[in-house]
Formats: structure tokens, sequence, C-alpha cells
């Protein structure tokens, strides 16, 4: 999940009378077709993060994200400035050489060659930024400020349902859940861009696909995502909704065995407990930038590539949240890496 | 800093003589007040107007510009795409007409998640309580975001709901919050789409902002870009729409300067009369510095420091009343001074040092040169005749002056004929600098041959007319000021009585028809469509129907905008107010005098016109008077612009009524038929009472600023006969010890005042008709590029001249009283 989800959850309420379908447990993914856009939904995003490697050993973490917003306005009047169907992207790096994130995001109405997501296959894309399925595999690319991506990405393993095989519950209530799956370990190549000098890179990344109407629960405020690719070959989601006073809403998550064999975690078997935190010297949020999470049997700890990898937004999206890359540690055995998203942190957020 | 030793007896004497002094320094303050404050009011204008619209481009590097009913908006993908823009921003553009209330609203449908890399100012903000997220709230069709100024315009605030309509299309719009970056102009902002469907102009755009890519210059990205646009679509930098307000303005502007220029020369003369006064009466004074080693270039000096002095205060007063007045014009007319040209702006005052040294410097100027004559005079002086006994100088007459005036208006009409520099009618500036010179030249000469033919019955008349054919040059002290007042005011009556004649025909020649309907108020995107068109044919009481359609076209090398009016219209164009030949032929256009002239074409040459993107030939039928759009318009035939853009939809009908059916009938029937609201109704009366009362309105200014000229004027005249009586003490007190009575010597004064004064006026006059020929023909038409017949007003001119007259002679005899009151004999005796 991530900022932009939350700008596309906050979609005006004017918006009741478009029928959005609800999501509903048992319906079967159906791959590669599911890849593409569900246009008639709300919501819907493919959010790839990632690790990525230079030739001199230096790490940074990176994240291109496509949203696709159904704002039912305008549906009925077609043309090519209808506000029907919206599209944002957002691409960030994660360089601990400079300290801080480097970011950019882009908005537009899905319109032509300008922006849009296809049906039937991975294909979307805003102006020269695109991420979408090229061979087996699949490519993004998005330049901003001071940097840009090209990259590869290549699946080396079976996409991963989550929930219950692909229905994902969000609240207590059945109605807030979404479509949803990851693709966990996607080898990355390619290359970066930062100010100017082109670096080649390799790496893993993980993307995550979703797709709902009503996602977020009423008494929800924000919520803490992770999810990791393990170092022997598993995977590991988990996220938890919060309320106004902190405590959990509803929680879940997958967990994935190196060979393959996934299970969907009950609220219960995820906990998230903070170990060290951070304070943005920028927006005065106090993030829990280490964790201690427990999925399940398996306990992990989280550490951030670096501390300071929050996004303000405010001037353009209104909101300020922290999404980074982190390392997962088994006692003091690195076993994965992989993003941390956490929301809602700096002032509570209108639904 | 210690003043020389004789300011007292200079500068000193401007005090004790305040009453003139004081009348030069306030024509003089007039005319820089009124220059300066013309300078600022349009100033600021153009300025706000400029920063309207560098804040409606924003951060553009390029515009690319559509005519009026847009362009086909595929072309904004090709654009937003190509490699050179780093940023696009579409915009279409509308104007409608509020229906629960008064006002017109130019709306901007904009794409917000595209305006905000291009034009943040143009980004609009949610009132709190707007439901949703901020940059959601934006998206709803019935959004509308108005700029504080549109707001309380409107009278609006945000959560109220205006009904408004443009095209067919009308909608219940909700205030749902402002447009901050906008503060200073009457504009609003909906969702593109919404403007789109709602208001009849789908899948259109009027304009596309763009920003290019860092590096890239503007020429290269013109270059790249151009070839992409369809015929009638251009690109332009966002200073070129300021650039063509600046000239529009300007023509209105030089008009009022024109009017400075008066007041500064009226100011001028009366400086030099007061001067040359007082220079008579200080003779004894001179002669007697003089003997005692004053030389004549020291004298000179000082009596041009006196005219300095009077310029200067003058100069200082004006500059101070300028900027008063430029803020009382404000406040009550706004930026145009009521003509109009920059609606929806709100200027502020800004302070001008360049126009403002300008401006007082002209002021020092006509301070100066006002009393060089009289200096000049004084240091010829011999000493020891001046000291036996004084005589009047002034401008000496002597026969050479008539051959100079002459030579004035001769240059002044071969100015007359020159072409305008940079839109500027320079030339034409110039012969009326020449007139007017030429006019003081010859006044002298006029005087005297006027009073030659004097009647002379009395005493008092002989005595005033003798006086006036043998100091020829006494009366061009006194009537100079006088006559250039008159010349001037009578000129400014004729140009704007022509005008208003011409304006007044032109209304009638361009509304033929018993009643007219349009969609909403000046909006091309205000249509009837087919189907509307024959409803209304088919009210009863419709014999016939002319569809108007009108669009805006760009043409021409500059891409300037044109006005396209489609409409019925015979072959020989009898329909239009034709000026000149017109003639048959095969493809026509009738094309108004701005765009002939903008474009230099004539009739019967070929002209190219975009039209749905294609460009179609056309031969210049002819050129018709057009006081309605400056920037030039044209007309096509109604049929043949359907056949070639496919485009059936009108925006005006003119209705044309069966015999025995009145136009309040047919306009009841109409409103009883599509609904009160839906268009709005006029008869050509009433269009004729509100074009006239605008442009009434337009010129209360220029009348007003007369008068205060005429009025500064006749205080002139009544200034240097107080003077000039006071001069003459001696010789009245001569004439009463011959026995003259009081009364005659007083109808005398009297006599010579009212006769001056005549001189002036009737020179005046004459003056004024050779200045408004040159107003009429080559000022207006070079500056508006329109024609007028020229008119003269007859009767209030006659009572203009005759009140002049009157009130100098009054003039004259409250002065000469004052100079009569001591005993002759003592005013006979006091010099001896």
């Amino acid at each position: 999940m991530g900022l932009l989800r939350l700008l596309v959850l906050c979609l005006p309420l004017v918006v009741w009378a478009a029928d959005y379908p609800p999501v509903r447990p048992g319906v079967p993914l159906s791959l590669p077709e599911d890849h593409g856009a569900h246009p008639r939904y709300r919501t819907e995003w493919w959010y790839v993060t990632g690790w990525l490697r230079d030739g001199e050993g230096g790490e940074r973490g990176f994240q291109i994200t496509f949203f696709r917003a159904r704002t039912g306005i305008g549906e009925a009047t077609p043309g090519r400035f209808s506000p029907a169907q919206l599209i944002f992207a957002h691409a960030a790096i994660a360089d601990p050489a400079s300290g801080r994130l480097r970011h950019d995001q882009r908005s537009a109405r899905a319109s032509g060659r300008l922006a849009g997501s296809a049906t039937g296959r991975l294909d979307a894309w805003l102006g020269p930024w695109v991420l979408r399925a090229e061979g087996d595999g699949f490519v993004a690319r998005a330049a901003g400020d001071g940097f840009a991506l090209d990259l590869r990405l290549d699946p080396r393993a079976a996409p991963m349902p989550n929930g219950a095989d692909g229905y994902s519950q969000k609240g207590p209530e059945p109605r807030h859940a979404s479509y949803y799956y990851s693709l966990p370990a996607l080898a990355v190549t390619g290359e970066i861009t930062l100010d100017g000098s082109a670096i080649p890179v390799s790496g893993e990344a993980w993307m995550d696909h979703e797709w709902s109407s009503e996602l977020m629960p009423e008494s929800a405020v924000g919520w803490d995502w992770v999810g990791l690719n393990l170092a022997d070959g598993g995977a590991a989601m988990a996220f938890r909704m919060r309320d106004a006073e902190g405590r959990v809403v509803w929680a879940g998550g997958t967990l994935r065995a190196a060979d393959g064999q996934a299970r969907a975690l009950s609220p219960p078997e995820v906990e998230f407990a903070p170990r060290r935190r951070w304070t943005s010297p920028r927006s005065g949020a106090e993030y829990p930038v280490e964790w201690d999470i427990r999925l399940a049997d398996r306990q992990l700890r989280l550490t951030p590539l670096m501390d300071d990898q929050e996004l303000d937004a405010r001037a353009s999206t209104g909101a300020v949240y922290w999404e980074g890359a982190v390392r997962a540690f088994d006692g003091e055995t690195p076993v994965g890496r992989g993003y941390l998203e956490m929301t809602g942190y700096t002032e509570r957020l209108r639904m | 800093m210690a003043l020389p030793p004789l300011t007292p007896v200079f500068v000193g004497s401007l005090w004790r003589r305040r009453t003139a002094s004081a009348l030069s320094v306030l024509a003089i303050a007039l005319g820089v007040a009124l220059g300066l404050a013309v300078q600022i009011i349009n100033g600021a204008a153009l300025d706000e107007f400029d920063r309207g619209m560098r804040v409606v481009a924003g951060e553009a590097d390029l515009q690319v510009l559509g005519p009026g009913s847009g362009f086909d908006d595929s072309l904004f993908e090709t654009l937003a795409l190509h490699p050179l823009v780093a940023a696009a921003s579409p915009v279409v553009e509308i104007t409608a007409r509020r229906i629960d209330g008064a006002g017109e609203l130019r709306i901007l449908g904009i794409d917000i998640l595209r305006v905000v890399a291009v034009n943040p100012k143009l980004i609009p903000v949610p009132a709190d309580g707007a439901d949703g997220d901020a940059r959601f709230a934006a998206f709803r069709q019935d959004a509308l975001f108005p700029s504080p100024a549109l707001q309380q315009a409107l009278g609006v605030v945000p959560g109220e709901h205006v009904l408004v309509a443009a095209g067919q299309g009308r909608a219940r719009l909700e205030v749902a919050g402002g447009l901050p970056g906008m503060a200073g102009e009457r504009v609003a902002v909906m969702d593109i789409h919404a403007v789109q469907t709602g208001f009849g102009m789908a899948a259109r755009l009027t304009r596309v902002d763009l920003r290019l890519r860092d590096g890239v210059g503007s020429d290269a990205a013109r270059e790249a870009l151009v070839s992409l646009l369809p015929p009638g679509v251009r690109l332009g930098a966002p200073d070129e729409s300021a650039a063509r307000a600046a000239s529009l303005s300007r023509a209105y502007r030089v008009n009022l300067t024109m009017l400075a220029v008066i007041a500064l020369v009226t100011g001028g003369f009366l400086v030099f009369s007061t001067q040359a006064l007082s220079v008579a009466r200080r003779q004894t004074e001179f002669a007697f510095l003089r003997a005692i080693g004053l030389d004549r270039a020291t004298l000179m000096r000082w009596i041009l420091a006196e005219g300095l002095v009077l310029g200067a205060v003058g100069g200082a007063l004006g500059c101070a009343l300028g900027y008063g007045f430029a803020a009382l014009v404000f406040s009550l007319l706004g930026g145009d001074l009521g003509a109009g040209y920059f609606d929806g702006t709100e200027p502020s005052i800004y302070i001008a040092p360049v126009a403002s040294l300008a401006f007082v410097s002209l002021g020092v100027a006509a301070g100066l040169l006002g009393s060089w004559a009289p200096a000049r005079a004084a240091a010829r002086i011999a000493p020891a005749l001046a000291l036996k006994g004084a005589t009047l100088v002034g401008a000496a007459h002597h026969p050479g002056h008539a051959v100079a005036a002459l030579v004035c208006f001769a240059a002044a009409g071969l100015a007359a004929a020159l072409p305008p520099v940079d839109g500027i009618p320079v030339a034409g500036y110039a012969a009326i600098a020449l007139i007017l010179a030429g006019g003081v030249l010859a006044l002298g000469g006029l005087s005297a041959w006027l009073a030659a033919r004097m009647p002379a019955r009395h005493v008092a008349t002989r005595l005033a007319s003798a006086r006036l054919q043998a100091m020829p040059g006494h009366v061009v002290v006194a009537a100079a000021g006088v006559m250039a007042s008159a010349a001037l005011a009578v000129a400014m009556a004729i140009m704007v009585a022509s005008f208003r004649d011409s304006v007044d025909q032109w209304l009638d020649r361009v509304l033929p028809a018993a009643l007219y309907l349009r969609a909403a108020e000046s909006d091309q995107a205000a249509y009837l469509d087919p189907a509307t068109q024959r409803r209304i044919a088919a009210i009863e009481g419709v014999s016939a129907v002319d569809f108007l359609r009108y669009d805006t076209i760009r043409l021409g090398a500059d891409g300037g905008a044109v006005t396209l009016i489609a409409r019925p219209v015979s072959d020989d164009g009898r329909e239009l107010p034709l000026v000149g030949a017109a003639r048959p032929v095969a493809q026509p256009v009738w094309i108004s005098e701005a765009l002939a002239d903008r474009l230099g074409v004539g009739t019967g040459d070929a002209l190219e016109i975009p039209l749905a993107g294609a460009l179609h030939a056309f031969t210049v039928a002819g050129v018709w008077r057009d006081y309605a759009r400056q920037t030039g318009a044209l007309v096509l035939p109604l049929a043949r612009y359907r056949q070639l853009t496919g485009d059936a939809r009108a925006n005006n009908a003119a209705l044309h009524l069966a015999l025995e059916t009145d136009a309040a009938t047919v306009a009841g029937r109409i409103r009883a038929h599509f609904g009160a609201e839906r268009f709005e109704l006029s008869a050509p009366d009433e269009i004729r009472r509100i074009s006239l009362r605008i442009f009434d309105r337009t010129f209360a200014v220029t009348y007003l600023l007369e008068a205060a000229a005429v009025a500064i004027g006749l205080a002139g005249i009544a200034a240097s006969f107080a003077a000039m009586a006071a001069a003459r003490r001696k010789e009245f007190g001569m004439l009463r010890h011959l026995g003259l009575s009081r009364r005659q010597v007083g109808a005398m004064i009297a006599a010579e005042g009212g006769l001056t004064a005549a001189a002036g006026a009737v020179g005046g006059s004459g003056l004024g008709f050779a200045i408004a020929l040159v107003l009429v023909e080559v000022v207006n038409r070079q500056s508006f590029h329109w024609s007028m017949d020229y008119r003269i007003p007859l009767l209030p001119i006659g009572v203009f001249l005759t009140a002049l007259t009157v009130l100098a002679a009054v003039a004259a005899v409250l002065a000469g009283r004052h100079a009569m009151g001591g005993s002759a004999v003592r005013a006979v005796s006091e010099d001896w």
C-alpha cells in the first residue's frame, strides 16, 4: 500500500452513485489476465518495491508504482478529458549516500497515449513512465527530479495470492477487502540515473497488485505494511490497520516457505511491536523505524536501510508517510530484505 | 544655500502678481496632471492586464491559441507527448451568462492534474467543508471556483449556487471554493470535461499552455511545433496578448494625451501672457537695473528663471494632482477611463518615476518657453528710453509673421499626409502643433483685420478698434491662450461629434431588423442549433430571419484574433456599411477597415481564411466600417460558411417582422415559446441607446477636461486684462482728463476685451476646424483604423464662442474697473 493508495481511497464520497462491484471471496485469480486493469473497481494499484546493488556493492532501495482510480465522475459523457479514470504514478530511490529519498510523482486522466492501464495484460503508462509486461517479465521506467529508473523485472517464483486465494480482508466486516496478490522474488536488472550519471544495477524486487472498491474500515486511520523477500527463497507479507488510538483494527499476512507452501495469516497471528523510533525533522512525525514482528511462529526484526525515508508530499497530495527499504533479521542473522510502509502517523487520514 | 541678491526683485514679483501667477501655475498643473494621470491609469491598467495575462499563462513558455470556437482536442496528445515539451496544460475557455442574476462569467475549463506543472495560479482551492479530498473536489462536474474578484462581482460565497448558461447548455453550479492565485482577475475555473460537455464545447480546446524542457529555446520549439498545428491555430508567447492589448488602448491613450497637451499649451500661453504684461509693467524697473550695471544676458536669465519657477511649481502641483486624479478615476471608471478595454482587471495605482519626471519637465518647459519672448523683449529695452516712459512690450507684430504662418499651415498639410510611425500618428500630431503655431503667428494680423471691420459709431469702440489695429502684438499677448484652448476645444468637439454621428448612422446600418435575439452575451460558445433556428423562424409574426454566426479566427502574419461573422449578405454587400468601392467577386469576403489596414489588403485582393482546420481562398469584395471590433472583423456569406465548415449553428438572429406586428408582441411569443431566460431579446432602439450610452460615458471624461482647459484659458484672459489695465492706468486717467466718462472708458475696455477674445475665438475655431480634420482623417484613422464622417456641431460651437467672447468682455471690464478706481489726476501724475 502507499500514499497514493490513501489518496485513491480518499476519493470523494460524492461518487456513491457509481456502481462499484464489491469484492467477494471465492473468485479465483486468473493470471496473466488479472495482471491487467479492472476498471470497474474503484481503486487498483501495481506496486513495485525492491533493493538494488551497483557494481561497487552500494545498496539502494527503489519504488515504482501505478495507481488507477475510477472516480465515477463524467462516465456518462465520453471525452478525451473525462475524469472517469485517473492514473497516478510514483517513483522513488532511497540512496543512503545522499541520506534522503529521491522521489517524484505524476498524475493524469486516463486518455489515449497520455495515460492509462490496459485490461488483460500488465500495461500501465503515464507519459513516459511505464510498467508493462514484456516477454516473461516486466519493464518499469520512470524519470523524475534528478533521478531515473529503467529496470527489467523477471519472476523467479510463482505469484503469491494473499488472504483466501486472493481475497484479502482488511477489516472486521468482509466488505472491507481487496483482490490482492504479490509477485515476490523478482530479479531486477537495469540502470538507474542519479544526478545525470547512469549506474548499472541488479537486485531483487516485489510487486503487489491489488484492486478493490471499499478497502479501509471507517475506524482505521492508517496502517503498517511489510513485504519481504526471504534469503532462503521464501516470502512474507504482513499488514495491520490501526485506529486513532493506535489499536489494531485488523491484521493479516502471508508466509510462504522456500518450497512454495504458503499460508494465510489470521489477525491474531500477526503482531507489530516498535523497537526504535525516529522523529522526522520536517514533519515532526514519529515513526517506529525498527520493529519486532511476529508472523505466526516466525519472529523477525526489521531495521531500515536509512532512517529518513519519509515522503513529504503535503505540497501535492496533502499527506506525509514513510515508505522505505528494510532488512529483516532473525536474531542477529540477516534473513531477508524488503519494504516497510507506515501511514497515518502525522494526522488522521480522511476517509 | 543663499539665494542670489536679486531673487526678491524677480522671483518675488511672481508673488506680487499672485493671481496671474496662480492661473499660469494652475494651467500648467492641469496639463501635467492630466498627462500624468493618463499615463498612470493606462500604465497601471496595462500592467495589471499584462500581469493578468502572465498569471493566466503562468509559467508557460509558449501558448497554442485557437479560434473562439476552439480546435479539436486530439491535438493535445500530440503536443503533450512532444519531446521538447516538459508539460502541457489544456484550456477551454467560455463566457457564460448568469441566469439567476446579473453578470457574465469567464470560465476556464482546466485539467487540475496538468495545470499544476504549468500554471499553479489556476489551481482551484476547495472551501472548507467541501466533500472529499481537496484534489478531487475539482473534478466534480458542478463545481465552480471563481476568483475572489469574481465572487465579489457575482455576490456569491462558497457553498452557494449559481445558474449559468452558455452554448446550448445551462447548469446549476456550486461555488465549491475559490481561485486565490487569480486575486485581481474576474475569472473562474471548472473541470475541463465539465466545460466541454456541459457548454457545447465537446472535444474542443481553445488554448494549450506549454512548458518547454529545460534548455529548449522557444524559437526552436516554435519551429518544431508549428507544423503540427492545423490552420487557424497558432503559437504565441504569453506576452503577445499583452502587447495587443497595449496597442489597442494606446489609441485611446493618445487621444487623452492630446487633451493633456491642450492644457499644457494653454498653460504655456498663459505664462507668456502674464510674463509679457509683467515685463511691460516692470520696464522702468528693468531700465534702472540695466542702468546700474545689470547686463542683458543676466536680465534675460532672471526673467526665464521666473518662468522656470512657474513651470516647476505647476509641474510639482500637477504631479500630485495627477496621482490623485488617477486614483479618483480608478475608483470611478476603472483602468481604461470607461472605454472597456480592460474588463475584468482591478488595477492599483503605482508610482511611475519616468512618466512623472517627463511630465514635470514638460511643465517646466512650458514655463520657460512662455517666458522666452518676454525675456528677449525685456533684454532689448533701451534703458534710457524705458526710464522715461513705459510702452507695453510683447510679441511685436510684423508682416514676416504672416509668411511664417503660411509656411506653418503648408507644413501641417504635408505632415497630415504622412503614414503613422509604429502605429502612432506622430505626423498627425506634428500637423496639429504646426496649425497651432501658424495660428499664433497669424493672430495679430487677424485681430487687426477684425478690428478694422468693426462698426465704429461710438468713441469707445473706435478707440478700442484703433488700439487693436495699432498694437496687434498686445492682442497676441492676451488672446493667444484663448485661441489655443478654443482651437483645441473646438477640434475635440468636432471630432467627438463626427464620431458620435458616424456611430449613430453605423448603428442604423447594422441594425436593420425589428428584433434581435441572442443566446448569451458576447459569447462565441452560445449557439442556436438548426432545430432552434427553425422554431424561431416559425414564430408567428416573423416574416424573415437572418441568422448570424460569430467566431474568432486567427489571421495574418502576427496571428491576431479576427472576428468572423457569417451572415446572409447580398453579392454587392449592400447590407454592410461599406466604405469606398465594392465589387462583386466569386468567393466574396468583406473585411473591416481595421483588418484591411492590418493585413494591407483591399478590394479585389485575395485572402486565405482558415475555416474548420483548412485554408480556403476568398477575394475581398469590399471594406466596411466597424466601430465594434478594433482587432478586425470579416463577413462571409452564411451559406458559404456552412458549406465549408458544416457548422449549421448560429449565435444571433435578426428577426424581420410581418407588417402590423410589433416587436414586443413577437418578443412575448418567443419568451412564451422558449422560456423567459433562454435568449436575450433586444430591439434596435435599445441596442442603439446602450451603444450610445457607452460612447457618451467613454467621452464624458474628455468633455470634463475640455471644460477645465477652457475655464483656465478664460481665467487667463481675465488675468491678462487685469495686468494690462493696471499698466494702462495712466492712459485711462488721460482719457478721463480728455472728457471721457467713466462709463465710456469701461465700454472701451469691454470692447477691447470682447474684440480680443473674439479674435482668439474666431481664430481658434478656424484652427479647430483644421485640427479636427487632422484628428478625424489622420489621428483617428491611424490609431483606431476606422473612418468617420466629418461633422461640425455648429450650434454648440457657436454658443461656446459667443459665450467665450462675452465672458472675456466681462472679465476685461471687471479687471479695468479696479484700474479706473483711482483719481484720474493721480493716475496721470504718478509717473512724473
